[in-house]
């Protein structure tokens, strides 16, 4: 029997088997037919310890376009957690029922303890503010599908990029290509930690932190967007100052490059101007379904199953 | 070194001062049936003052645990009177069930049973990190 394999961190997975999913995920949009059925009696458990929208209907929607079944729970009260079972025991026992597990959990490091003890691929769908892999693995599917590359390319990354672990998780993906300038465009308080700093600079790229996203603008080849969360703040003002400096709209992409691609994982509050949307530019909802093509390619990766030629 | 009063046994030596009662419980070392003597305070060329253990045994040792505590420690095995092996320890790769994670939002403050893991990330800096949620522990 071969070694089940997981996905926990982006970084399971090695530059080569992330470059097949893209090239899977692609074949699915051009060859769906050839997918419809190929995951006919295999079923995804999708365990939610906590609320989640889109991700777990992507998964769910991945699952059911790839043929497959779909059972699980979505949210913590509806499980067995609510009677204290441990984490472990959960996956244990779903594991006798399904083929594939995505689980979300709130406690940093939950999919690692349920991986040690099963008996089918462990997905993590998010383990409170720690890691986020199919997020990231969205990201770069989205990036390669509209820039063509992943490599040799400025990426902005703006808002709250101190707590943001998508932020983080893709920082740490694209440190593996050549040619990757970080902008981090960020107020003081809510800056990259300086553990995401010593990796940038372990990993020799380039980076450089500013406060204006106007002045940054120009040269970027994307914008990462994400929420500044008023809660991180420890006075009102501060908020207020700086939460309206960071709300993209037309105005602010007036200096922006023609094939910017504007990214956010979503969901958004106010820090993209709805205006925005119908920039050509524009590329979130565009990402919400890449979030879905890479899913599908990621069961069919961990299930080993591949279509025949 | 004084070693002769080990016949065949092993000798803790450069232990920081005041941390060889530490040590001695957490090697478990009141188990040990035979004699264990603790020398505090003695002078040291290299290090001032230093902790001494002597145990007239051979056991085994968590040479883990110890590289935790005090990566300075020297182990000197002692069979018959004689120096047979001399250990230098360092900051171990890994540690389980030595340190716990305080990271409230980990899953190993709610997972029954769980053992606390923890991996050497910076050796120079002596930085660890919880295997499940990689909170930082610096060693002091």
């Amino acid at each position: 029997m071969s070694e089940i394999r997981n996905l926990i961190n982006i970084t399971d997975f090695t530059v080569e088997e992330i470059d097949e999913l893209i090239d899977v995920a692609n074949d699915i949009v051009e060859n769906h037919s050839a997918y419809e059925d190929i995951c006919r009696h295999k079923k995804l458990g999708t365990l939610f310890f906590e609320p989640s929208t889109r991700t777990r209907l992507s998964f769910e929607a991945a699952m059911l376009e790839l043929g497959g079944s779909v059972l699980g729970f979505s949210e913590a009260g509806s499980s067995s957690a609510a009677k204290g079972e441990s984490v472990s025991d959960t996956i244990q026992t779903v594991g006798c029922y399904v083929d594939i597990i995505a689980m979300r959990h709130p406690k940093e490091g939950a999919p690692i303890v349920g991986a040690k003890r099963s008996t089918v691929p462990i997905i993590n769908a998010g383990d409170g503010g720690h890691f986020h892999p199919t997020q990231t693995l969205t990201d770069l599917l989205t990036i390669s599908r509209k820039k063509g590359r992943l490599n040799n390319m400025t990426v902005g990354l703006c808002g709250d990029l101190k707590f943001g672990r998508t932020v983080h998780s893709l920082i740490e993906a694209m440190l593996r290509y050549e040619g990757i300038k970080f902008v981090l465009i960020s107020p003081e308080e809510l800056q990259v930690p300086d553990y995401v700093k010593a990796s940038m600079d372990k990993a020799g790229a380039e980076w450089c932190e500013v406060e204006s996203l106007e002045d940054a603008m120009p040269e970027l080849d994307i914008l990462y967007m994400t929420r500044i969360q008023r809660e991180r703040f420890f006075n009102e003002e501060d908020y207020v100052r700086l939460k309206d400096s960071y709300i993209l709209d037309l105005e602010k992409l007036e200096n922006a490059k023609e094939d910017l691609t504007i990214m956010h994982p979503l969901p958004r509050v106010n820090e993209i101007s709805t205006e925005v949307d119908s920039d050509p530019r524009a590329c979130y909802f565009f990402q919400a379904l890449c979030g879905k093509h890479i899913r599908m390619a990621l069961i069919l990766k961990l299930l080993g199953i591949k279509r025949e030629a | 070194m004084n070693i002769d009063g080990v016949k065949t046994g092993i000798v803790l030596d450069h232990i920081k001062a005041g941390k060889s009662m530490m040590i001695y419980q957490l090697l478990h070392l009141d188990k040990i049936d035979n004699t264990v003597a603790i020398i505090q305070n003695a002078t040291s060329a290299k290090y001032g003052r230093k902790d001494i253990i002597k145990i007239d045994q051979l056991i085994d040792l968590d040479f883990d645990v110890l590289g935790y505590i005090d990566s300075n420690i020297t182990v000197n095995i002692v069979k018959d009177g004689k120096l047979v092996d001399k250990k230098h320890l360092e900051l171990p790769e890994k540690l389980d069930d030595v340190i716990f994670c305080k990271n409230p939002r980990c899953i190993t403050s709610v997972e029954q049973e769980i053992v606390h893991s923890f991996r050497l990330t910076d050796r120079e800096n002596k930085i660890y990190r919880c295997a499940y949620c990689d909170a930082e522990h610096k060693v002091k």
